[in-house]
């Protein structure tokens, strides 16, 4: 799994990568994906739907994240423009 | 000093390459094409009867999908001041992934935070009935 962050500049940038099913790993994923929330980051899961379509899922806790996902993208909180 | 895409072009432009591949990967070679195309993305409800047009760093558009109409402007922003020499803005493509993942994910939370104005406000709109009347044309082939 990899948990990446969109940023200005330079795009995804890849903040932890691991295996959940490792302790290790996951521990440190954990941590990083609260820091993360902790900076103010949205967390989305993309995935594939119903009949193929793309979709997505905002997730606020480790655990909501499918065990299956490839990637997590952080990026800011929206606000009003 | 506040940061200006222009002052650093070859960045940012290798980041909007990087945003793209992201695009793809996460949204679909689909998506991608649309953006490339049209400089825009849709998520289009079909039993609701009705769409969005995704512009970057621009108003989401709502449309009714059944005839057109074009509904509301619904301006959202996602700012990022971690790093304040690269500025306060996502490239385009991830700009656009990211409001088409929250409208995906929870369309009623993004808009709720939208400020929501009648069309005009930023954006032309017979410029969005022609990217709309051009994006279904493309749909059809």
């Amino acid at each position: 799994m990899k948990l990446l962050r969109m940023t200005p500049g330079h795009g995804d940038v890849l903040i932890a990568e691991g295996d959940p099913a490792v302790a290790e790993d996951e521990e440190r994923l954990v941590r990083e994906f609260r820091r993360q929330l902790d900076l103010g980051m949205w967390a989305a899961v993309p995935h594939e739907g119903a009949a193929g379509r793309r979709e997505a899922t905002m997730v606020r806790d480790f655990s909501e994240i499918p065990p299956q996902a490839e990637r997590v993208i952080f990026f800011p909180k929206a606000a009003g423009g | 000093m506040r940061f200006r895409p222009a002052d650093h072009p070859a960045r940012e432009r290798r980041a909007e390459e990087r945003a793209r591949r992201l695009l793809r990967n996460a949204a679909g070679q689909e998506a991608l094409e649309m953006y490339e195309r049209f400089g825009f993305l849709s998520v289009e409800d079909a039993e609701r009867g009705y769409g969005y047009l995704i512009y970057p760093q621009r108003p989401i558009v709502g449309y009714d999908a059944r005839n057109g109409e074009l509904l509301s402007e619904y301006c959202v922003r996602f700012r990022d001041r971690s790093e304040r020499e690269a500025g306060e803005r996502l490239p385009d493509a991830d700009d656009v992934l990211a409001k088409w993942m929250a409208l995906r994910a929870d369309e009623r939370g993004l808009l709720g935070t939208a400020n929501v104005h009648p069309l005009g406000r930023q954006l032309d709109p017979e410029m969005v009935r022609r990217d709309l009347e051009a994006l279904r044309q493309w749909q059809r082939c």
